[in-house]
This record gives C-alpha cells, structure tokens and sequence, in this order.
C-alpha cells in the first residue's frame, strides 16, 4: 500500500498531461483507463456483432449461400470469444475503474501502473485472436468452450495463438481483479464500512475473487490443450490414458463462475439504478448482498450442469441437479428485491430505468430457462440445442449488456459534464428491446423443436423460425448504432449535467463536478 | 408494454406448439420421451405462473407508483418477514420439481436387462451401428446430395435429416445403445426417444429406450464435431420385433455373401473406366468432405492431394493410409469403411485425377495386401 500511496500523490504534484497518443498509452488515471476499457469493449462489441451477422445471414435460409462450414465455426467460435472476453468483461473492468473509486471516496485505483498495464495488454491479446482468422487453415473453429480433441490433434495449427490469446486475456482479468481487491480493501474514505458501499462495489469486490479463482483455471486448461497438441502429454487423449472429458469438468469449473462474473457487476448497476428512479432506497441491501455471496459461492458446485450428457454417474447428476436449483433462490431473492424497491416509489422512466426495468424481466426470463436447463431429464432434450443458445443470449445480451448499456446511460453525464439525447435514448431502448426479443425469443422454439446449434445449415422444418430470428439479428445490430451515435454526440457537447443530474441518485460519484475532473477526492471524502 | 408482449408470446407458446411447424418439445414415442415432455411442459408451467404474478406486481407498480401521476415515495426497505417468505417459498417449489426429475432421471440411467445391444460410434462425420452378438454393422452417411446444400437442385422433404442406412431397432423391446467415438466427440441426439449421449473417444456411454410405436425417427449429431458437424443426420427405423428380427437375419446373408463375392473378385482386374467412375462416386461420398471435390483440401486443415508426393510417387504409403488411416489425426481407416474394389477405386481415382496422371491402376488384390497386414 505505501508504494500505491507514494505514487499517487507524486502524480499529484506534476498534473502532467502529456497529449496525443502518448497521453493514452501512458496513463495511470482511473478515469482515463476506465473510457479505454470503455471504448474497447465497444469497439468488440461491434466486431463480435459483425460475426454473429454473418452467422445470422449465412442462417436465414437453408442451404449453404454465403460462407464455408470451416469459416462458419471461425465465426461462431471467435463471436463467442470476443463478445465473452472483449466486450461484456471489459466493459465491467472499464465501469469498475470509473466508478469504483468515485463510489468509495478513492482518489484512484490502488495500483495505477498496473491499471495501465491491464488495459494495453488486451488489444494485443485480440491482434493475436483476429489476426489468426486470416492465416493459413483459419482461426479457432472448435467453439470459444475449445473441447478437447477438437482442440488439440483436429485444430487447426492456429491453435498456439489462441492459446497465447487466452492467457494474456486471463492476466488482464486477473490483474483488474486485484486491483478492484486491493481498492476496495484500503481505499475506502472514512467512514464507508463494508455495509455502506454501494451495492456495485459489493457485486464487483466479489466478482474480483470470482476472477482471481478461475482465471487460473482457464489458463490451464488452456495450457493443457497447447501441450497435449503440440508437445505430445495426454490429458485428453484416452490412448495415452487421459480423458477428453477432463477437459470439459477443468473448462466448466472455470465456465460456470464466468457466467456469474458477467452477470454479478450487472446485478449491482441494476440496483444503483431502479432506486435512483424509484427515488426510494434499494429494499433489502443486507440480502442482496448475502445473496451475491451465495450466488458466488453455489458458483462453484455446479458447473457439471453444462455436462449432464457426458455420461456422469447418476449420483453425480442428481448432486449437480440440486446444486443448480439452488441458485435460482440467491438469484429470486435479487429479483423480488428489485419489484420490492419499486413498489410505491416515485417511478420515471429515463433511458437508464428503461434498459433496468427490461434487465430485470428478460434476465428473469433467462433465469426461468436455466431452471429448466437445470432438470437433468429435461437438459438432455435442450442441451446443445437452440435453447441452450436462447437462454444464455437472454442473460448475456438483455441481461449484461442491457446492464452495461443502462449504466453507460446512467452515469454518461458524469463523465462528459453532458447529458446525453434523450430522445435517441429512448430510440435505441425501444428498437434493442424489441429486436432483441425477435432475436432470442423464437430461438426457444427451434431448440425444443430439435435443432442443434452451431451448425451452418438445418432442416427445412426451422427454416421459418430462422428467418425471423435473423431479422431480428440484423434489426438489433443496427440499433446498436444508435447508441453509438448517443455517445459521441453526448462526448461532444449537449445540455450541461449538473453535479447531480438523477433526482433519487445517490452516492459518493453525485458529490463531484460533471464532468469528474482528472483528480478526485484528493482528500478522502467523510461518510456519515 | 415490452414485458406484455413478450408474456403474451409465453402465452400463446403452448398452444402455437399444436401449430404446423413445430414450436415445442416432441412428446416422443417412449414412455421416458413422455415423462420428459411432462416434466419440461411443468416447469414450463410453474415459470410461467411465478412470471405472471412478478411481473404482474412489477407492472402494477410502474403504472400505480409513477412520479408522472405525482405518487410520493414509501421509505420502507426492509421486511424481515417477506424476505424470509420469498426465500422459503420457491424453496417448497423446488422441492416440488426435483422429486418427478429424479424419478425420471433414475429411470432413465437403468440401462439394465436390455434386450437388445447395439454399438454406437461417431466419427468424422457419419455414425457406424453394430449389432451385439450379431455380424450386422454400416456405416449411415448423410444421403442428401451436395447439389441440394449448394442450393442447385430442389431440396427434399427431409433435407439434411436422410441418411444412405439407417438404423433399424424393434419396438417393444428395451434397446441398449453403447455409445462411443474414433476421433473428437459427437453427441447421438434422436428427440423422440429423449435421447442424448456424448460419444467419447475412448470410452463408452450407455443409453436405451423402449420404442411404443413403428416409425421413422430422424435426428442429428448434437456435439460440436468440426467442419460438418452439421451434417451428420441420425435416422432410426423402429420395426415390429418379428419384422426386426427377420431384417436382422437378412442383413447377415447380405453380409456374409458380399464378403464371399468379395473374395471371388479379388482375382479380376477393372479397366480405368470402371476404376475411375467408380472411384469418383466413392470419393465424392466419402473423402470430398475433407479433401474437398477438386482434391485441393483446405489449406492448414485438410491436406491436397493434389501433385503431392505421396500420390504421385508412393503408391504403397497410398493404399497403406487409405486403408489403415493415420492414427491421431483426421484421416480415418477406410479399410473397415468400403470394399476392396470401392478402396481399389478410389485410390485409382486419387492417382489419376485433377491432373494427377500417375497411370497407375490399382486393383482390389493390391488392396487386399495392405487390409490383412
Ligand atoms: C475427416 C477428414 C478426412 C476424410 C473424410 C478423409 N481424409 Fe484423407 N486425410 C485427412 C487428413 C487430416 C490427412 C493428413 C494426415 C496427416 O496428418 O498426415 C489426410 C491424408 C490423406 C492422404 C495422404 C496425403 C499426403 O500426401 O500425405 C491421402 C492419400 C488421403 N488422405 C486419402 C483419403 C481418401 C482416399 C479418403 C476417402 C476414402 C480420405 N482421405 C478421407 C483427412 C480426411
Ligand atoms: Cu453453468
Ligand atoms: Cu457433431
């Protein structure tokens, strides 16, 4: 802690700001940091879409029109990829080095140096990740859960730089992750107990530890294919005495907390958001955050529910089958917490709201699929189909990125000192809305009806379902643009936000001038 | 208004499911498919009434609770007593669905006394069915032409869910399916006997059903498997036990009689045009899907075979990895897959074709040599 304190207030004295490139690589500024990870993640967001378009034209109608199976794999595999690791996490990393400070009174991140080392390995993680799509025999086509052998002896020779991708996308997490720990843990202003801190640090602070458990896990995992492919071990090949389903419990023991590590900080933006505009305090902050706690820790006793087809012994499915029901009860707890918050508030419906209100009811839905998903008997009919695919774009896409979209709405007047249009606001909201549920919604509908996912090509029975689905692929993407156009536009000017632009907003980040200047809370706030 | 929309789709889902195309889980043909679809169409059900009172109370407050209708805020934030309820409640309700999945769960992993064995492995990209205890095995490839993929002939009735062989199991009886793989994995996926197993490289999976109706039952490869993936069709026919038991009889003279016509061929030479015709069709059927029609491959995946060394120059190393494959990659034993004449052909084929022009006429007996090694 000394050294983190010894830097900052040397940056203090020197309030240099070199300009251009430079300023940006350099920068130690939480802030600063914060609009890379920001910008980062939108500029994945947008690639990933471009795949997950091509994946949607090549699937409007059957037979093989636009791209070849082998590239079809490229697409859904490096979609899956990018949208996990290049948009939704660093997004919330971006989010985490913008407010976290701002919510308990911080001056910065506690070690800034690394803070800028996080962020910049990252674009070269995906140069690595895309560039492989342009060698020879392709980027990764096993699909971004990478199973073994797929993986290892049929991959192509791209394999190496994948796994060199994976690992530098593990050590930027697992250094954000520290770095939120090590903040939350010494930094907070007088006077914020654990108990105050608002209910965003709560989700990020545990889903740091999330990050610090299982991104080692990936790593080996990942390790495990590169040497099983090019330095001869075994662990998943039976023939040398090793199991290809090793590989699916060591991936999902990593797989199941990720999905909670996208899923958690969405969980406290929700509830920074429906209070402020139900302008009545969050109901039941002690459960929601024992709730978050259980939900991270049931995180770890599941993940064989991804597995149910593998052939586990029936015990062990019964064991993985309770395991997963259980969360849905942590996961209700938030869920009632929320209606309970805006139970006879004074509800209005900026943009933010908006995009909350629709994460808590499609996030609902979702939630509703993976309790179905979580009946063995039931799992072996959906899994690995269209409704697997359906449910986890629910969470993932009306879930997370609804999230991030509502806090980018939230708390874009504190970053640019503008507020942003809302009138186009409430275009995006409506067309996302609705596009995203022509999207997703059918996708249930030719899952149980028996299409498997991740094939190019299907039967003529799910040819009218998938049209539509792809209609609403292309509506959303578009729609997205929208919300690029809000940004800029709000970057660029627009009405002044005041300091506290939300009437019922609360906490630290409303105490500081829009937009937060460079340096805040140089001297540590004090919470009553 | 989002939110009725999308429960008014919840709605009507159970009833558009009666709809021509399909929109929901098939019931199936075996008591398990049936107990299956009665367990999902209840969760379905309980989701849908814990959705309608939720977002009922939330709908109720966003329009009762607006700022714009001038409503002032409550300041509770904080019932002990309703979060316990709320904790406690959907805990019974699970407790509700947990018991019937177990029943079923347990049900359907008793793959004991079985009456009926059959042996299931996937590879690159077609299934090969064995029966246990009987010499009856094939290979089932997908039987839709490329020209219908390629969207240059009309695409038939059960486009992509056809296959040249399919399996044939006997209704009424309990029929074990062991499941396992040659090279990555695959999944068995037939929806109507709520079946789905991953083949394992190197291990076995157990499954069964017990069929109630004769019919034809049409599924897929369910486990990402590479390039086609998506081309690997399952069809299972389901036949009365006498019917089954008098094709399975059938199927062994067939057998038995090709093996012995086999033999007496060995000694007869094929011109170049039989080879060559005969060698396209084996190729396009078999060997295109990674070795692509015009015999370039793709690049870093799948090799050319175009002007390499091997097919120009090594006949031996040919024929040896055409029959016995290369163990730790993708190309398979074709050995076990085709005939000596069909093998004769094709590596013909390879030698001569896409400019190759080796001459070289390779005949079932030389063949013959490499398969008894
Ligand atoms: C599932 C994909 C796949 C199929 C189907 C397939 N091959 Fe191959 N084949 C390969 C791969 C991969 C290799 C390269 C093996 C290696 O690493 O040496 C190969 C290698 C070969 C070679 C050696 C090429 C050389 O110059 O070294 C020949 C000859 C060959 N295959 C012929 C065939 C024939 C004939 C068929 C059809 C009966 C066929 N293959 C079907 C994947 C396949
Ligand atoms: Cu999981
Ligand atoms: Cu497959």
């Amino acid at each position: 802690m000394s050294t983190a304190a010894g830097e900052m207030t040397h940056h203090d004295h020197h309030h240099h700001a070199p300009s251009g490139l430079t300023r940006w690589f350099f920068t130690t500024n939480h802030k600063e940091i914060g609009s890379l990870y920001l910008w980062f993640s939108f500029i994945m967001f947008l690639v990933g879409g471009s795949m997950a378009m091509v994946i949607r034209a090549e699937l409007f109608q059957p037979g093989l029109q636009l791209v070849e199976p082998h590239f079809f794999n490229q697409m859904t595999t490096v979609h899956g990829l990018v949208m996990v690791f290049g948009a939704v996490m660093p997004a919330f990393v971006g989010l985490a080095n913008w407010m976290i400070p701002l919510m308990i009174g911080a001056p910065d991140m506690a070690l800034p140096r690394m803070n800028n080392w996080s962020f910049w390995i990252l674009p070269f993680a995906f140069m690595i990740l895309l560039g492989s799509l342009f060698m020879e025999g392709g980027g990764p086509a096993f699909g971004w859960t990478f199973y073994a052998p797929l993986s290892t002896s049929y991959s192509p020779d791209s394999t190496a730089l994948f796994v060199f991708s994976i690992h530098i996308m593990g050590i930027s997490s697992i250094m954000g992750a520290i770095n939120v720990i090590v903040t939350v843990m010494n930094m907070r202003a007088p006077g914020m107990t654990y108990m105050k801190m608002p209910m965003f640090v709560w989700t990020w602070l545990i889903t740091a530890f999330l990050l610090i458990a299982v991104m080692p896990v990936l790593a080996c995992a990942a390790t495990m294919v590169l040497t099983d492919k090019y330095f001869g071990t075994s662990f998943f090949d039976a023939a040398g005495g090793g199991d290809p389903v090793l590989f699916q419990h060591i991936f999902w023991f990593f797989g199941h907390p990720e999905v909670y590590i996208m899923i958690l900080p969405s969980f406290g933006i929700v509830s920074a958001i429906i209070p402020a505009f139900s302008r009545k305090k969050l109901f039941g902050y002690s459960s929601m955050v024992y709730a978050t706690g259980a939900i991270a820790g049931l995180s770890f006793l599941v993940w064989a529910h991804h597995m149910f087809t593998t052939g586990m012994p029936v015990g062990a499915e019964i064991f993985f089958m309770y395991a997963t029901m259980l969360i849905s009860i942590p996961t209700g707890v938030k869920v009632f917490n929320w209606v309970a918050t805006m139970w006879r508030g004074a509800i209005s419906f900026e943009t933010p709201m908006l995009f909350a209100i629709a994460f808590v009811v499609l996030f609902t839905i979702g939630g509703f699929s993976g309790l179905m998903l979580a009946m063995t008997p039931a799992d072996f009919q959906y899994h690995d189909s269209y409704f697997v695919v359906a449910h986890f774009h629910y969470v993932l896409v009306s879930g997370a990125v609804f999230s991030i979209m509502a806090a980018a709405y939230y708390w874009l007047p504190k970053w640019t000192g503008h507020m942003y249009d809302e009138t186009l606001g409430r275009w995006h909201f409506w067309c996302s809305l609705i596009s995203v549920n022509v999207l997703f919604f059918p996708m249930h509908f030719v899952g149980l009806a028996g299409m498997p996912r991740r094939i190019p090509d299907y039967a003529l029975q799910f040819a009218d379902i998938n049209k539509i689905v792809s209609y609403g692929a292309f509506a959303f993407g578009l729609s997205q643009l929208i919300f690029l156009w809000v940004v800029i536009k709000c970057a660029r000017g627009g009405e002044r936000a005041p300091m506290k632009p939300w009437e019922g907003a609360e906490g630290l980040e409303w105490t500081i001038p829009s937009p937060a200047p460079l340096h805040t809370f140089e001297t540590p706030p004090e919470v009553k | 208004m989002s939110i009725r929309l999308i429960s008014a789709l919840i709605a009507v889902a159970p009833f558009a499911a009666n709809a021509q195309s399909q929109l929901n889980m098939t019931q199936g043909v075996s008591e398990i498919s049936q107990r299956v679809y009665n367990l999902h169409m209840t969760i379905f059900y309980i989701c849908c009434v814990i959705g309608v009172i939720v977002f009922g109370i939330m709908f109720a407050s966003m329009i009762l609770h607006r700022k714009s209708k001038g409503h002032q805020p409550a300041t509770f934030h904080e019932n002990v007593k309703v979060e316990i309820l709320w904790t406690a409640i959907p805990f019974v309700i699970l407790i509700g669905m947990a018991i019937p999945a177990t029943k079923t769960l347990i049900a359907m992993e008793d793959t004991s006394e079985s009456d009926v064995t059959i042996i299931v492995t996937g590879s690159q990209w077609k299934w090969h069915y064995k029966y246990f205890d009987r010499d009856v095995e094939f290979f089932s490839l997908l039987a839709t032409p490329q020209e219908q993929i390629n969207n240059r002939l009309q695409k038939g009735e059960n486009y992509l869910l056809e296959v040249d062989r399919p399996l044939v199991i006997p209704t009424d009886r309990k029929v074990r399916f062991l499941i396992t793989s040659d090279d990555v994995i695959h999944a068995w996926w037939v929806p109507d006997f709520a079946i789905k197993k991953d083949a394992n490289p190197g291990f076995i999976n157990e499954i069964w059903t017990k069929v109630e109706t004769p019919g034809v039952y049409r599924g897929q490869c369910a486990e990402l498997c590479g390039k086609d993936h998506g081309f690997m069709p399952i069809v299972v026919i389901a036949k009365e036990p006498d019917e089954f038991e008098s094709w399975l009889d059938e199927q062994e003279v067939i057998a038995r009689e090709a093996k012995a016509e086999e033999q007496r061929l060995l000694a007869l030479s094929m011109s170049k045009e039989e080879l060559m015709s005969l060698g396209e069709s084996v190729y396009l059927g078999n060997c295109a899907a990674c070795h692509q029609p015009n015999g370039e491959g793709i690049p870093g995946v799948f090799p050319s075979l175009k002007g390499t060394d091997m097919v120009l120059n090594d006949r031996d190393a040919h024929i040896d990895i055409v029959v016995n494959g290369k163990k730790g990659t993708a190309m398979q034993a074709f050995g076990a897959q085709l005939s000596l004449r069909e093998l004769a052909a094709v590596i013909t084929y390879e030698r001569n074709a896409w400019g190759n022009n080796t001459g070289d006429l390779v005949q079932a007996a030389d063949v013959n040599q490499f398969v008894n090694r």
